[in-house]
């Protein structure tokens, strides 16, 4: 707190400008934590103790359901659909997610620093629609596009086609990007904003290239914002379940059960709830690890 | 400045003068500028078309699955907004006011008080509010399913739009306590020593100046919670209480041909309301993207 503004002289003793704790503070708290505590945080510690146990939504385990210690985890390493959800989900994070959001939004935000205005504005417009409209009509929109005689087969010059049951994860991937791409596209033209013009005019002085100067110069430059979208999309992607589910319930088989998905597809539809968090639980940690190892990237910059 | 760029001759020059803030100036044209418009113009039709489809098909009175120019008609629309079509439209809306209501005012009292008062391991709770706003909500969909059944709230619209605004405030107190930051201290402490409360200053000093800020953040959780689908899908099967997003997935689901032109239009319809708010927030929102990207600093 600055001292200098208030007028009135201190006593030398007891420094009255440090803020100290009120009590009335709690009455503002209040409210949010009692919110937070009840239909936030009691569920995340139940859960993981349900991740524990043979919990199930009808049948004897319905109501007494016990503590099986690490019974669903043995049967998750023993489960062929769990690896296979696993490996979904790190192509789904990885392909649709971090190469191609991080890609074609940093490709987007290049492109319109050189482009023409109205094609700026437009084009910007129509990505960033993409984005705003509600995840479900994104996945009617790419429900139709994967259909016999949609948008791909079309593209593709086999109209007899349905992509959705023959490359469904290819489709899902592309709904995915499609959708998301404009918040990379954000985050990379604010970056780029910030990255100081004198630093590119020196690197040109010296004879550097387009290329050169973006891969020696901007890109270095914005490391940190690259990797904090990186850990935003990853998240993100990670934890995306309306999309797929309702463009494929997780099907043909189980060739789109990412994780989230999966989790629900055994607690509410194979009534295993029990099983169904304890894969909810991998994901957790999934995106933990992820998380540690982006904020592992980024310690040299925030220890600066 | 010309010298510079003659300097690098292998690579297409660009400008090097720094881009003018006016959005109006016109790049000068050489190849560089040429190919990368001409890129542009390819990635923006991609982004265009799936978007194209919706809008032809929602027009096209016999409508398919493939993008061609609609056989115009306004026959789904006529469909879609007479009848009972519209009633999962009211419970979006509920939902989505309920929750953001809620999540708005104790986002309010609790960013306030985050920002300007002196709190114990405040550093601690901002970081735990953070990775609780980064959680996937499919953690919490068995334990609170439990909860539901044990209180008895299931097939209840307005538990369940609590349970939204509850996976909703921690990035609203994020986003609202950055604002209030942003607000001088001075104002308030002018208003406290002329006799005004706590929250008499946080009502006339605080809300008044943070007020795009607070907007933005109710907007932002209106967007989310209009589309919410998993929470709904499992806390409320009662059909009366079906909302826009879970009725869009019935008809996408149901046995038998999917009426594209119809769904098309439903899925318009449905988006209008999003659209239409994230165009008043749109320039607010830069305020959540500097938050984005401010972990650097």
């Amino acid at each position: 707190m600055d001292v200098s503004t208030s007028a009135v002289a201190l006593p030398p003793r007891r420094r009255q400008d440090k803020v100290r704790f009120q009590v009335s503070s709690v009455g503002w708290l209040l409210p949010a934590i009692a919110l937070l505590a009840v239909l936030f945080i009691v569920p995340v510690v139940y859960a993981i103790f349900l991740a524990f146990t043979n919990l199930q939504l009808l049948g004897p385990h319905a109501q007494s359901f016990q503590f099986t210690g690490t019974a669903n985890l043995s049967r998750m390493f023993g489960d062929s659909v769990f690896w296979h959800s696993l490996f979904l989900t790190a192509i789904f994070v990885v392909a649709s997610g971090i190469v191609a959001q991080t890609v074609f939004g940093f490709a987007l935000a290049l492109l319109m620093q050189r482009a023409l205005p109205p094609l700026r504005l437009g084009i910007g417009a129509i990505v960033i629609l993409a984005w705003v409209l509600p995840e479900i009509s994104a996945a009617f929109i790419w429900y139709a596009a994967g259909q016999a005689g949609g948008a791909i087969s079309l593209l593709t010059r086999s109209p007899n086609t349905n992509y959705l049951s023959t490359s469904a994860m290819l489709i899902v991937c592309i709904a995915n990007a499609w959708r998301n791409t404009a918040f990379s596209m954000l985050v990379f033209s604010a970056g780029l904003r910030n990255v100081p013009e004198e630093v590119n005019e020196a690197a040109q002085l010296e004879g550097a290239g387009y290329w050169r100067r973006l891969f020696s110069v901007t890109i270095p430059i914005m490391r940190p914002t690259i990797f904090t979208n990186l850990l935003l999309i990853t998240l993100a992607t990670l934890s995306d379940f309306t999309l797929i589910f309702a463009m494929t319930q997780g099907g043909p088989g189980n060739d789109t059960a990412i994780l989230p998905v999966y989790s629900y597809i055994e607690a509410f539809q194979f009534n295993e709830l029990g099983y169904g968090t304890a894969i909810a639980l991998a994901l957790i940690v999934l995106g933990g690890l992820f998380s540690l190892l982006y904020v592992r990237h980024l310690r040299p910059e925030l220890n600066k | 400045m010309s010298a510079s760029t003659e300097q690098a001759p292998l690579t297409p020059p660009i400008a090097v003068k720094p881009p003018s803030p006016s959005p109006n100036r016109y790049k000068r044209l050489t190849a560089g500028t040429v190919s990368a418009n001409g890129l542009l113009i390819v990635l923006g039709a991609a982004f265009l078309v799936p978007l194209l489809w919706l809008v032809f098909a929602s027009f096209d009175k016999t409508a398919t699955a493939s993008l061609r120019l609609p056989n115009l008609s306004l026959i789904h629309y006529k469909h879609e907004l007479t009848g009972t079509n519209l009633k999962p439209f009211w419970n979006s809306f509920y939902i989505a006011a309920v929750s953001t209501i809620v999540t708005t005012v104790v986002a309010l009292f609790a960013g306030y008080a985050l920002s300007r008062r002196h709190i114990p391991f405040k550093r601690t709770f901002m970081l735990v509010v953070l990775f609780m706003s980064g959680l996937p909500v499919t953690i919490l969909l068995v334990p609170t399913y439990q909860l539901f059944v044990r209180f008895n709230w299931l097939d209840s619209k307005f538990y369940t739009s609590l349970f939204i605004a509850a996976t909703s405030l921690p990035f609203a107190i994020w986003l609202i306590k950055n604002f209030i930051d942003q607000v001088p201290i001075e104002l308030e402490e002018a208003a406290q020593i002329d006799g005004a409360g706590n929250f008499t200053t946080m009502t006339r000093v605080v809300v008044p100046l943070a007020l795009p800020g607070i907007i933005a953040t109710s907007m932002i959780t209106f967007i989310g919670a209009w589309g919410a689908f998993v929470i709904p899908l499992v806390l409320d099967s009662n059909p009366a209480d079906t909302p826009g997003s879970i009725a869009i997935y019935q008809f996408l689901t149901a046995n038998g041909q999917v009426n594209f032109g119809d769904l098309a239009a439903y899925s318009i319809l449905f988006a209008i309301p999003v659209i239409a708010i994230y165009l008043l927030v749109s320039r607010k929102l830069s305020g959540a993207f500097t938050f984005a990207g401010g972990i650097k600093t």
